[in-house]
């Protein structure tokens, strides 16, 4: 699905990571963690094409990041559904229209009421169906952010702190919902903190733990 | 022509994903407005000015004055040569020798109405009417010389190549007078599609996250500013054509100001002024949203 090949990458002439390599295969499970400013955001940001590497390649379902034009960059952006630590939504959208957003820009928005109506309630936000995002809790923006994520059957899906905002009852729900999709054979790679959340999720999925720290990944020790 | 479709009818879903801008939007339409107004004014005044001219040179151009030298002991076979020289000439329709009242009242406005034209040697005039062909100036001028010496042949064309060079340059002034009007339009809509782009930084950034084209997410804020402009430039023209409608008619032969207006096919340009307005805004907008949108990942 996604393969980092001797990737490096760095800001302002200073380097993040260096010759970093990770393939994260079909219906794989993974989670990346590592100290604040270890490079997970951007190493997630490359994942999906939103930053390009300085040297190496990253290859996005088997075509080369680098020399993506920009419509084709939002293509494959159609096979990934990303959910931020920081959950932006469209304000003046209600959280029905915001979940329905991937379908919308991709014109397949029509005919996919029930859809909507069906993973609204999946994750637990059918009643706030029509409440603009500013109303809603940290939790609840990060379900909205998930859904949308996954509304239009993405390939892979890659969550950055997906429960840095919520308490450990709605983390646990979270994971729940990622690792349900995950056997529906999506592939997933979450950055996070919680090493809780990382053992929680070994009881139910076979998943992959790495470690980015001084700009190269491990495999991630007995602890976990 | 499914863009075009898509920019008329348009896409309640993507329209909304970009928020309104309520002062932006009105600033747009009523700068538009302003702007195709005045150049309704402009192309008003430009056209009259060049019909006019028109006029003015093509009856400047069918008629011609031929002078006699003012010697009363040769003043009589020289009109009669001259006469006959003139009506045998192709291309002449008529010729008349202007009687003495006409000559007096020809100088009446240099010299009062008290001027003894009796007592002086007045060169003779005779007025000379082309047809539609018009005749051979130089042939007819060898002629006159020949057969009538010192006989003066004025064809008018010193009259005429000032006017028409003044109507040339008042016609190039009305043009550039609506290339800037254009060209403000599309600097205006420029700087507020760059604000509203500004403004919805973490919109674009949301829709990119999602998979949106850059033409989807440009084609929101192009037809949001079209139609504003569009919308701006119909009201603005058709107050511009009621204001032409309300000055005063005339035929325009004797006062630029007494036939300002358009005549006949003249009416498409104030019609077209609002197309032109929404095509400068498509695609100032389209333009400044692509570079934009360039800039940001």
């Amino acid at each position: 699905m996604i393969e980092l090949d001797n990737v490096s990458y760095g800001y302002g002439g200073g380097t993040l990571f260096s010759q970093l390599s990770l393939t994260l295969a079909a219906g794989s499970f993974h989670f990346l963690t590592g100290a604040s400013g270890a490079g997970k955001t951007t190493l997630l940001r490359l994942c999906y094409a939103d930053l390009r590497a300085v040297k190496g390649k990253v290859r996005i379902f088997g075509e080369d990041a680098g020399a993506l034009d920009r419509d084709a960059v939002a293509m494959s952006r159609r096979r990934i559904g990303v959910v931020h630590q920081d959950c932006q939504f469209l304000d003046h959208l209600s959280i029905a229209e915001n979940i329905a957003l991937p379908l919308t820009v991709s014109g397949r928005a029509r005919g996919t009421a029930g859809n909507l109506e069906e993973l609204l309630n999946w994750v637990g936000l059918g009643a706030q169906a029509n409440q603009r995002p500013p109303a809603l809790s940290g939790g609840e923006r990060q379900r909205a952010a998930l859904a949308r994520a996954v509304i239009v059957s993405p390939d892979v899906i890659i969550a950055d702190e997906p429960t840095g905002n919520v308490d450990w009852e709605m983390s646990q729900r979270l994971l729940g919902l990622l690792i349900e999709l995950n056997k529906l054979g999506k592939t997933i790679l979450i950055a996070t903190h919680d090493l809780a959340m990382i053992r929680a999720a070994k009881a139910d999925v076979s998943a992959r733990t790495l470690r980015l720290k001084d700009g190269q990944l491990f495999q991630a020790g007995a602890e976990l | 022509m499914n863009a075009l479709f898509d920019l008329i009818v348009g896409n309640p879903q993507a329209d909304r994903i970009v928020p309104q801008s309520g002062t932006t939007a009105r600033l747009t339409v009523f700068v538009s407005g302003v702007m195709a107004f005045l150049a309704v004014i402009a192309l008003a005044v430009s056209l009259t000015t060049n019909r006019v001219a028109s006029l003015w040179a093509e009856e400047l151009a069918q008629s011609a004055t031929l002078r006699l030298p003012a010697d009363p002991a040769t003043a009589d076979a020289l009109l009669v040569s001259a006469l006959d020289v003139l009506q045998t000439t192709p291309g002449i329709s008529s010729v008349r020798a202007l009687s003495q009242d006409e000559q007096q009242a020809l100088l009446e406005p240099w010299f009062g109405p008290d001027l003894p034209l009796d007592a002086l040697p007045m060169p003779q005039l005779i007025e000379i009417v082309a047809n539609g062909e018009g005749y051979d100036v130089d042939g007819l001028r060898a002629r006159l010389s020949a057969q009538v010496p010192g006989a003066i042949l004025d064809d008018h064309e010193a009259w005429r190549a000032p006017l028409l060079d003044a109507a040339r340059r008042v016609r190039l002034i009305g043009w550039s007078v609506i290339v800037l009007i254009g060209a403000t339009v599309a600097a205006m809509i420029t700087l507020a599609a760059q604000a509203a782009l500004a403004a919805n930084v973490q919109v674009i950034g949301v829709l990119r996250l999602v998979g949106a084209k850059d033409a989807y997410i440009a084609r929101a804020f192009v037809r949001r500013f079209t139609l504003r402009a569009g919308g701006g430039a119909i009201a603005g023209a058709i107050i511009g054509v009621i204001v032409v409608l309300l000055m005063p008619q005339g035929d325009g032969s004797d006062s630029l100001m007494l036939g300002v207006g358009f005549e006949g096919a003249e009416w498409v340009w104030p019609l077209m002024i609002p197309f032109l307005a929404a095509s400068v805004a498509f695609f100032a907008t389209r333009s400044a949203a692509f570079r934009r949108l360039r800039e940001q990942t």
